[in-house]
């Protein structure tokens, strides 16, 4: 359940030292106090410090284009631009008609205008608000044919700044428009509030206009969901496979089928998003499977699912297991499922995963699921949509590794291939996404947007590698990258070291540090310099230098190159 | 609604929207015999009191309260007993 405005405020009284401080700068045309607030409350909730500085009122155009303001004297992180639809409309009324034609038009200019200096002159990240709908009734539903009216042109300029942002890898909008169309316009605005206050956010929407905004917060954070796990009987279907038979579950055109129809297609939607679906029902396995392979109606096969549980075990211990093959958070996790019984017990045992209390009626599950708003990101690629093979293919190797009993005839007899090549255009955004989803094998934990790394691949003072890791079962793609930072002409430091999870335990480290060394000796430095930087999630890499022959200092790990002895692996070099 | 009922229970939602078990307000009392009465709180006032009673204030009335005596004045107006 969402927090209300008065209990976020009362979170302000609170003790923020322990969080993670974040600077965020929020510029509007209406008066924002109340957001910030919000904001800031929400944000303790997400264990987030928010530091933020707040611009005096309709100060937006002043703020951006004085260098010397103190909106760049802060050096925000992330900064939020949120121009209202009433301000809109107020602009509208007074360009003469002949001129409402560009008037979309004309507005994104000045928003291009607004982004293009911020981003030359900050390094953060930007989340403009888009347009609440406000229809003037001028033309009634002649608006809709008409383009000079205010509404077309409100629409227009939403649809135009989707696309600017999708061209811009630094600019996120913030859909405020869809929270009104969910609660409706007279929640989210109160007239009699705006006209003796200038805030166009009513007390009840302020809450949800914050958890829209704190989600992508989070997300650019790297706090993302990467798996669902589904739940069989009244959720995936409705019925009881067990009990009812193949034929009587309802999905499809019986009974109730519709709801389980969407909701099917709704999380096949997700899968092709990158994101892991898994099962874990309380059932016999070939009995649960039966539906995914012969049911003409089922739009979930098994090719959808990344690893399928289906025992008369514990769910907790089927979700403890499915974890174990995946090797992401259980913070990445969302439990599907429509017996409040067995969700209590998955939120007993493992409390990080998230739980959602499906209501009763499957009718709503769609709307509700849709409302909750779990699975933000800030990026999305090609690699997302084969997210589900790797996985399938992973639970192959594991099953292949069990016939093994030394590792290193397992590792050799993967055939192992890597392929080194240095930052290039075609890879920005899956080594931005890497940057943002890496929490385990993540030596500093600096995140990295699309526009950061082109910046350090375009600068001499940094040295870039990625690595890719195919074997005989498939290729896993780019899974590890390196940044290097050249202190001088001698010493190398290792800015970025971070790998998915998904290749631990190949030798995959060993080889990359063979590639750094043999680099940095062929260029005539002598010493690497790492460090580590401990966060919630990494710990396991917390002795990754001393293991890998480093030295430790005060501060950090270095390691001379002159004597580095290669370090045994299996990878060889793909030509 | 007898006015001090009215008063007693605009009184409880002083203590609970501005977080402060001591506050004691009387017809009399104006925002500045308050401390965390100021504009914007006046605001979150509005609208609890606006829930509480199930009645909305218009813009003129929000504005024009010059002390707690005429809020109350403006909610017994509009409730119905």
């Amino acid at each position: 359940m969402l927090k209300n405005f008065i209990q976020l405020k009362k979170n302000l009284k609170k003790d923020f030292s322990n969080l993670k401080p974040i600077k965020l700068a929020i510029l509007g045309d209406t008066a924002t106090q109340f957001l910030t607030q919000s904001l800031r409350g929400l944000g303790y909730d997400n264990s987030i410090n928010l530091d933020i500085w707040e611009a005096d009122f309709n100060q937006i155009e002043r703020q951006v284009f004085d260098f010397s303001s103190e909106l760049y004297q802060f050096k925000p992180e992330i900064v939020i631009i949120f121009k209202s639809s009433h301000k809109l409309l107020g602009k509208y009324n007074k360009v003469k008609p002949e001129q409402h034609l560009l008037f979309a038009s004309n507005e994104l200019s000045e928003i291009e205008n607004i982004y293009s200096n911020l981003s030359n002159n900050l390094d953060a990240k930007i989340i403009y608000y888009n347009y609440t709908e406000i229809d003037d009734s001028v033309f009634g539903n002649y608006a809709n044919k008409t383009e000079s009216s205010f509404l077309f042109q409100l629409r227009k300029l939403n649809y135009e700044l989707m696309c600017f942002s999708s061209k811009k890898p630094n600019l996120y909008l913030c859909d405020i428009s869809s929270i009104q169309n969910e609660v409706g316009k007279l929640v989210f605005f109160q007239p009699s509030i705006y006209v003796s206050t200038e805030m166009v956010l009513s007390i009840d929407v302020l809450p949800k206009v914050a958890s829209k905004t704190i989600a992508l917060i989070n997300s650019l954070d790297g706090k993302l969901k990467k798996c669902v796990i589904l739940d069989l009987d009244n959720t995936t279907w409705g019925g009881i496979i067990g009990d009812d038979g193949i034929e009587n579950i309802q999905i499809g055109s019986l009974g109730i089928g519709k709801a389980f129809s969407e909701f099917q297609y709704w999380i096949k939607k997700l899968k092709n998003r990158g994101i892991i679906i898994a099962v874990c029902s309380k059932n016999t396995e070939s009995v649960a499977k039966e539906p995914f392979q012969k049911h003409p109606d089922m739009i979930l096969r098994l090719e959808d699912i990344s690893v399928f549980k289906a025992t008369w075990d514990n769910k907790a211990d089927n979700i403890r297991q499915i974890q174990s093959i995946l090797n992401i958070g259980f913070d990445s996790m969302v439990f599907l499922d429509d017996n409040p019984f067995e969700r209590n017990i998955v939120r007993e045992n493992i409390p990080e995963i998230c739980v959602p209390e499906l209501p009763e009626d499957p009718a709503n599950y769609l709307e509700y699921l849709y409302a909750l708003n779990l699975f933000e990101t800030v990026s999305f690629s090609n690699e997302d949509t084969e997210r589900t093979k790797l996985y399938q293919i992973e639970a192959e190797r594991t099953k292949v590794f069990q016939k093994f009993t030394n590792e290193d005839d397992f590792l050799k007899n993967l055939e192992m291939f890597s392929d080194i090549q240095p930052f290039n255009r075609f890879d920005t955004p899956r080594i931005a996404q890497l940057s943002q989803r890496s929490n385990q094998f993540n030596l500093r934990t600096v995140r990295y947007t699309e526009v950061d790394i082109d910046r350090i691949s375009n600068s001499k003072d940094f040295l870039t590698f990625t690595f890719t890791l195919e074997d005989k079962f498939g290729d896993n793609g780019l899974i590890c990258v390196i940044i290097l930072h050249k202190i001088n002409e001698k010493k190398l430091f290792i800015d970025t070291w971070f790998m998915s999870c998904r290749v631990l335990k190949r030798g995959m480290e060993n080889f990359v540090l063979n590639t750094i060394v043999h680099f940095a000796k062929e260029n005539g430095f002598t010493t690497m310099k790492g460090e580590y930087i401990p966060t919630m999630k990494n710990d396991i890499v917390k002795d990754h230098y001393l293991n890998l022959g480093f030295e430790k200092s005060e501060t950090c790990f270095s390691l001379e190159v002159q004597n580095y002895k290669d370090r045994k692996n299996y990878i060889k070099i793909k030509k | 609604m007898e006015r001090n009922n009215i008063l007693s229970q605009i009184n409880k939602i002083f203590i609970d929207t501005l977080d402060d078990e001591g506050v004691v307000i009387e017809e009399t009392t104006t925002a500045t015999d308050v401390e965390e009465w100021d504009s914007l709180t006046h605001i979150m006032l509005v609208v609890a009191i606006e829930k509480h009673f199930k009645i909305r204030f218009s813009s003129k009335e929000i504005q024009s309260w010059n002390n707690v005596g005429e809020m109350i004045n403006s909610v017994s107006a509009k409730i119905v007993d």
